[in-house]
């Protein structure tokens, strides 16, 4: 337990000691460590600031959906309205066709029903006139019951 | 134990003897075989062992920590890193807590302090005969393993701290202002011999008790560990293993109080007013 010259020894080694973390290890270490402080603080920043703005733009979309839709149900019920106005016309111009082709047949079968009428008329008293030509064979002037044959002929 | 018999005072002794390279009273220079030669060495003698370990260990801090020194980054942290970070936070906070001033010199100074005497105390934890005989069985007569267990080594250190006190007192204050620190308190300039006394006294307590504390504890330690070594081979783990999780705790204990009183030491010293 002599005091002796080693107090200098370690008194030179402390020193050196000293002076190299001084000089190459404190500060790198406490630099990269405020570095990676400072890039975590940015990066929840970043990372705050970008769940906002993704927060902003989900609500903007729904919004953008929101009036979307709005418009979508606009053009819809429009067309909806247009389309009904359009059938309603083309009906009336349907009903008025189908009126018209309808007062035309009825036309044309009347026509049709007077000239049948007429024909069977016709077929009718000559008809009558046969039978009856067969039956009075010459008691029956044709000439003299001609007109009364017309005349029945008609009252068919 | 080099030639004797195995009695208890010899192995005591023989354990507290440090490795003393000096020179003879006949003139050469050579290792001093027993206390008597170490004493006859006078003052220009050295503890190999005493600087050997010390020097080994502080190199090993310095190289652990200059490693991550080299390999930090801003990217997330390996094991290692985080450890030697940690640590690095830990001396920070400290540093931050106790000292006012602006130095960048303190930090590094309370880390070197803390790590260095945590390795030397650690070194108490080796049982004791490990190192000794191992070093008999090459040859080395003497080996002492815990360097603060040598008070050269605490005074050493402590010695370091009283210069940088002198020095960071006298550039901060202007050496007027130091020596009126140490003349015009507490009493006044009419008791400036007093005052003068009562100062000086508190200046030199602090180097001195910063190395008595140290020293005197770690021998405390390593003289148990010794006196447990003494007891039949089958018993002395009983005594050596829980007296050795204590002394972890005054491992830590011991460079947390020592780097703490740095701090504080070097704030008082950059401090205008007192």
């Amino acid at each position: 337990m002599n005091i002796n010259a080693t107090l200098f020894g370690q008194l030179i080694m402390f020193g050196l000691f000293v002076w190299f973390c001084m000089k190459f290890i404190w500060p790198p270490l406490v630099e990269a460590m405020a570095a990676r402080k400072k890039s975590i603080e940015e990066g929840l920043l970043a990372a705050e600031q970008g769940r906002e703005e993704h927060a902003q733009a989900q609500q903007k979309a729904q919004e953008l959906i929101a009036s979307t839709k709005n418009q979508a149900k606009e053009i819809i019920d429009n067309a909806d309205k247009q389309a009904n106005v359009m059938i309603d016309n083309a009906k009336g111009v349907a009903v008025d066709e189908a009126d018209k082709i309808k007062a035309h047949a009825k036309a044309e079968l009347d026509q049709e029903v007077v000239r049948a009428r007429n024909e069977l008329k016709d077929q009718v008293s000559t008809l009558v006139m046969q039978g009856v030509n067969s039956v009075l064979k010459k008691e029956v002037d044709a000439k003299a019951h001609k007109d009364m044959l017309s005349k029945l002929s008609q009252s068919l | 134990m080099a030639q004797g018999e195995l009695t208890a005072s010899a192995y005591i002794k023989h354990h507290l003897q440090n490795l003393t390279f000096g020179q003879h009273p006949d003139g050469t220079w050579g290792i001093a075989h027993g206390a008597e030669q170490a004493k006859e060495m006078g003052f220009w003698a050295f503890h190999i062992d005493t600087l050997g370990f010390s020097f080994v260990l502080g190199a090993l801090f310095l190289f652990i920590f200059a490693k991550a020194a080299k390999r930090a980054t801003v990217d997330a942290p390996s094991g290692f890193q985080n450890f030697v970070e940690s640590v690095i936070d830990f001396i920070d906070e400290n540093v931050r807590g106790s000292f006012k001033g602006k130095n960048p010199m303190v930090a590094p100074l309370a880390l070197t302090t803390f790590i260095w005497i945590i390795l030397m105390n650690t070194m108490d934890l080796v049982p004791v005969d490990w190192l000794p005989y191992a070093a008999q069985l090459m040859g080395v007569e003497y080996l002492k393993v815990v360097p603060t267990t040598d008070p050269n080594a605490t005074f050493g250190m402590a010695l370091g701290i009283f210069l940088l006190i002198l020095f960071f007192s006298i550039k901060e204050k202007g050496l007027g202002g130091f020596v009126g620190e140490l003349t015009l308190h507490p009493f006044g300039k009419w008791m400036l011999p007093f005052n003068l006394f009562l100062e000086g006294v508190n200046l030199l307590a602090k180097p001195v008790s910063l190395a008595l504390r140290l020293f005197g504890n770690m021998y405390a330690g390593e003289m148990i560990f010794i006196l447990i070594a003494l007891l039949p081979w089958y018993a002395q783990w009983a005594l050596s293993l829980p007296w050795a999780i204590f002394h972890i705790l005054i491992v830590l204990l011991q460079a947390f109080i020592f780097m703490t009183l740095v701090i504080v030491y070097m704030d008082m010293a950059h401090q205008k007013e007192h």
